[in-house]
């Protein structure tokens, strides 16, 4: 069997901070980590190696940092590491990236294609189905169990308060939720291996096979129209007092601050 | 001469600083409180192969080296200096002495289920009467046909009892000295072969330290490690490997506390500041970290020494000797600016305290250090 797992390097925080003339994300002084859904992904299609034998491949689409955690991929044990990079792809929002990894991937052979179900910095969940439409092969999102069957994949796809259960036929693409698994540590070894003894492929724009037109911020419909940073509202406070008492608290609450 | 971590390095230590960060500091607390040794964290360390780091992949170690085994020490004590030294001894003192020493196929026998992950060692050499004096030993071994017979005790003996395979030393010819010791191998359930009681330390309370006891204990003539009256030589040059695990220990104990510190100063207000805000608090800072800074570098260059097999004897002994003097230093002053809380168990630079001294003790004195290096000098 083969698996292509998509993990994408995304910056360590949950604190977004953005600049406030471009509306964009500042990433610098943010130390950059695999997007967590992704690494979810990529621990499924690892024990699926690990139970059933698998070859397993990551990629990604992004600056040549990314390499750097292409190669913890690998130190996790992924067999090989594709890194899709050129700046003729840079601002691609999800239709662009979609169609570049999807006219990357149709170069390889897999079974499965896993991908987390959306980044911590974007949070659009959009690319992973977006690939399955490329390709035209199933997509089943949301995945927080996957069972492997022959020639398909049986996977709980998690609703608010419920979930189904949906087998796909292979080659399919299942998006993962961080809840599917617990993501395993690299090894000292695999470190080492990782940067000595492996390579990580690198495609440019004329590796790809997509059109033009749907690349980079042309080939981008979506434009953002605001950006700016949620303003958090003090937490409120619950006071389970007696009537009086608690009257007298409000009261003193409001005179200290110069309300009364 | 490039003083950074290149990138499989910082790598690694990224990994054994999320693994102690995640797995080993949430226990440590509770593993000191209850003197417990932490079985599931030597487990967790076996299957992510951090009991086999400087070892050969042929011998299903993770063909790495010894900066990167001393990494993995120094960021585990940061948090649990208990779970540093049993990764310590069992990589030093007895998987290394048998790499170092074995035969082929004492390599594969013992060796490979130490590196592989599924047995933890350990290394016996001092007696009640043989601390430093190495050649007091009482331990004897006699051969009777084709089997050792050991008779003798071994106290102090870290990750004794819970260990599989130990390498321990005996006298064969009691009249020739040092030139009369020998090492062997022996494995746990080998009959004549006990434990004695857990010793109560006054730090590292989680690690195992039992005395090793041998009655008429009979092994195969072929777990003789080395070669019959060498085995002096074979504790020594171990000793020396195994300051080196001891020092990155140290190192990692006064990080942690240093890590403790400076979050506690930036806390904790005085006279309307936070003590952070005061000369005096800066400047104890700052000289923690310029003493931890010099001893780090003493402690991978004895590393990088080992790994470039050049002889590192008094790298090994200037390393520990620093390091475990900055251990104690560093925790005692990170105690001080805490205040009264330092002193109370609720905060960590208490334990952290009570580990460091063991550092300034154990694998050689401080003393034995210095004589180690003062015998280089005047060579």
């Amino acid at each position: 069997m083969k698996i292509i797992v998509c993990i994408k390097q995304v910056p360590d925080t949950t604190e977004v901070r953005l600049d406030p003339k471009t509306g964009t994300l500042i990433r610098e002084g943010v130390p950059s980590i695999m997007n967590p859904d992704d690494k979810s992904g990529l621990e499924a299609a690892l024990r699926l190696k690990d139970e059933h034998g698998a070859h397993v491949s990551v990629i990604s689409m992004g600056p040549p940092q990314a390499k750097e955690m292409l190669r913890e991929a690998l130190a996790m044990g992924a067999d090989e590491a594709y890194l899709v990079t050129d700046r003729a792809f840079a601002a691609s929002d999800t239709w662009a990236t979609s169609s570049i990894l999807a006219a990357a991937i149709s170069k390889l052979d897999y079974d499965l294609i896993i991908t987390g179900r959306q980044a911590i910095d974007g949070d659009t969940a959009q690319v992973g189905p977006e690939m399955a439409e490329h390709l035209g092969i199933p997509n089943v999102s949301y995945a927080e169990e996957i069972q492997l069957e022959e020639g398909s994949i049986l996977v709980k796809r998690q609703f608010e308060d419920f979930s189904h259960m949906v087998r796909a036929k292979f080659p399919a693409l299942i998006t993962a939720l961080g809840e599917l698994n617990t993501p395993r540590y690299m090894t000292p070894g695999a470190i080492f291996d990782a940067w000595r003894n492996k390579e990580i492929t690198e495609w440019n724009r004329a590796d790809v096979p997509v059109e033009d037109s749907n690349i980079g911020y042309r080939g981008s419909p979506t434009r953002v129209a605001k950006s700016f940073p949620k303003t958090m509202k003090s937490p409120g406070m619950k006071i389970e007092e007696g009537v009086e008492e608690s009257v007298e608290f409000i009261l003193d609450k409001l005179k200290e601050k110069y309300l009364l | 001469m490039d003083f950074s971590l290149t990138n499989e390095y910082a790598m690694a230590q990224k990994l054994f600083r999320d693994f102690a960060q995640n797995e080993v500091a949430p226990l440590a607390e509770e593993v000191d409180e209850n003197h417990r040794f932490p079985t599931e964290t030597v487990a967790l360390m076996q299957k992510y192969g951090f009991l086999g780091i400087p070892f050969a992949k042929e011998y299903g170690g993770q063909g790495c080296d010894y900066l990167t085994y001393a990494l993995a020490v120094e960021e585990i004590s940061k948090v649990c200096a208990t779970t540093g030294v049993i990764l310590s001894a069992h990589t030093s003192l007895c998987a290394g002495a048998i790499n170092n020493w074995g035969t082929e196929e004492q390599k594969q026998k013992f060796l490979r289920p130490l590196v592989d992950g599924s047995k933890l060692g350990a290394f016996g050499l001092t007696e009640p009467e043989a601390g430093t004096d190495a050649a007091g030993q009482q331990t004897k071994a006699v051969l009777d046909g084709d089997e050792w017979v050991i008779t003798g005790n071994k106290i102090f003996i870290t990750n004794a009892g819970e260990a599989d395979t130990y390498v321990i030393f005996a006298m064969t010819d009691k009249s020739a000295g040092t030139r009369g010791i020998t090492a062997f191998i022996i494995e746990k359930g080998t009959p004549g072969f006990e434990f004695g009681i857990n010793e109560k330390k006054m730090g590292i309370r989680g690690s195992a330290t039992r005395e090793l006891i041998f009655r008429d204990c009979r092994i195969p003539k072929d777990q003789l490690l080395g070669q019959e009256g060498k085995g002096f030589g074979v504790a020594m040059s171990t000793l020396d490997d195994g300051r080196i695990g001891i020092a990155a220990q140290a190192l990692g104990i006064a990080g942690g506390a240093l890590d403790k510190v400076v979050a506690y100063v930036k806390e904790r207000k005085q006279f309307g500041r936070p003590i952070s805000a005061f000369q005096n608090t800066q400047f104890k800072l700052a000289e923690m970290k310029i003493e931890l800074e010099a001893a780090r570098y003493l402690v991978y260059l004895a590393a990088s020494k080992y790994d470039k097999r050049e002889k590192h004897s008094v790298e090994a002994a200037m390393a520990k000797l620093k390091a475990s003097r900055v251990a104690s230093y560093v925790t005692n002053l990170a105690v001080q600016l805490h205040g009264g809380y330092g002193y109370i168990q609720d905060y960590e630079v208490e334990r952290m305290m009570r580990d460091a001294k063991i550092t300034e003790i154990y694998e050689g004195t401080s003393e034995v250090m210095l004589m180690v290096v003062s015998a280089a000098l005047l060579k």
